[in-house]
């Protein structure tokens, strides 16, 4: 009963759905702020990757919003799961030799992986979410190859509340030294396509990877502890 | 056949999408109610980012110099698609610790068997 009832909603919604989209040809220019960005985003931000532009410097404010949002859902995980602390070690079957020798090789070098692309976030494809998603990574490895070890919760903190504060930090310098809008771009733009370039957005990129990178290391810190 | 070809994205986001409405409507377990959730978000994102696309267009990315001459597809909602990605990761975790505390609260995942839950 319920799976037709169903079935009857979607194909109800689907019909909606195509017809509008019938509006929308596949592959055809729909908006002119898309193509203003890729036409004057490397003379305007100074970055070689205009998506990390609009992430950073045309929509830095939005960015702002979704790293809040982030950090709200992590804290809202945090509500929910600390209940029960101090409990006792319990004994956790040690990781096969292969997945501890993996884990020991492997995360300095997938740290190191994430670290470049929120570092060349503004060149090359990539940026503060995904470096701080492979940084994430990086722990989910430890919990799985090197078990028992876990991260340090007072250093993930101050690092996560530390790329929050810079973020926020580089935005009211904006207003007060660009003059303009929050989270203006005044640092000077650089040489296009070199690692000192873009004026302000590797900063800003390398505070939300080290913010994302803390943040998800948290939250799976927190679902490994429940779970043992 | 020029049709399909203009379509194809559009038919496999909205796919994924009423695959994950599906499944959250009509799964009674917990666990695939909120694998559900992924499924439509995945298929939301692809959506975002197929609308973007345009014809023979490459990244909006200018690291390559050779590639100088070809259009560019609209990076406002690979921008967007971006940072919509990680905040999934973590309201599916949020939605995860909440079934954990339901699961230890009634001892059960499945949705019908939970009083307040039920439709």
């Amino acid at each position: 009963m319920r799976s037709i009832v169903s079935l009857v909603a979607l194909a109800v919604i689907g019909a909606g759905i195509a017809v509008s989209l019938d509006e929308i040809p596949f592959g055809a220019v729909k908006s002119r702020v898309g193509g203003h960005y890729v036409d004057l985003g490397r003379e305007q931000t100074g970055a070689s990757n205009i998506v990390t532009a609009v992430v950073v410097n045309y929509r830095g404010f939005d960015t702002l919003g979704e790293v809040t949002v982030l950090f709200v859902a992590a804290m809202g995980l945090g509500a929910v799961l600390a209940t029960r602390r101090n409990k006792q070690k319990p004994d956790i079957e040690s990781a096969s030799l292969v997945l501890y020798t993996g884990c020991r090789f492997l995360f300095p070098l997938i740290l190191l992986f994430g670290a470049y692309i929120f570092i060349n976030g503004h060149l090359t494809p990539g940026g503060g979410f995904q470096g701080g998603a492979v940084v994430a990574s990086a722990f989910v490895l430890v919990y799985l190859g090197c078990r028992g070890k876990k991260i340090n919760e007072t250093g993930s903190k101050l690092v996560e509340s530390a790329g929050g504060l810079i973020f926020i930090l580089v935005g009211f310098a904006g207003l007060a030294v660009g003059g303009h809008y929050f989270l203006s771009n005044y640092l000077p733009r650089g040489e296009l396509n070199t690692l000192f370039s873009a004026g302000v957005i590797p900063i800003i990129y390398i505070a939300i990877g080290l913010k994302v990178g803390s943040e998800l290391a948290g939250v799976i810190d927190r679902l490994v502890e429940e779970s043992t | 056949m020029n049709w399909l070809q203009d379509t194809v994205y559009y038919i496999g986001a909205f796919g994924l999408v009423f695959i994950g409405l599906f499944v959250m409507l009509v799964k009674r377990n917990l666990i695939k109610v909120i694998i559900g959730l992924s499924i439509l978000e995945t298929g939301v994102n692809l959506f975002l980012v197929s609308v973007g696309y345009i014809s023979r267009g490459t990244a909006p990315i200018f690291s390559n110099p050779l590639v100088e001459t070809r259009t560019r597809v609209d990076p406002v909602p690979q921008a967007l698609v971006l940072t919509a990605i990680v905040i999934g990761v973590a309201v599916l975790a949020l939605a995860l610790s909440l079934a954990i505390r339901l699961y230890q609260h009634y001892g059960t995942l499945d949705l019908s068997k939970i009083r307040e839950q039920k439709w």
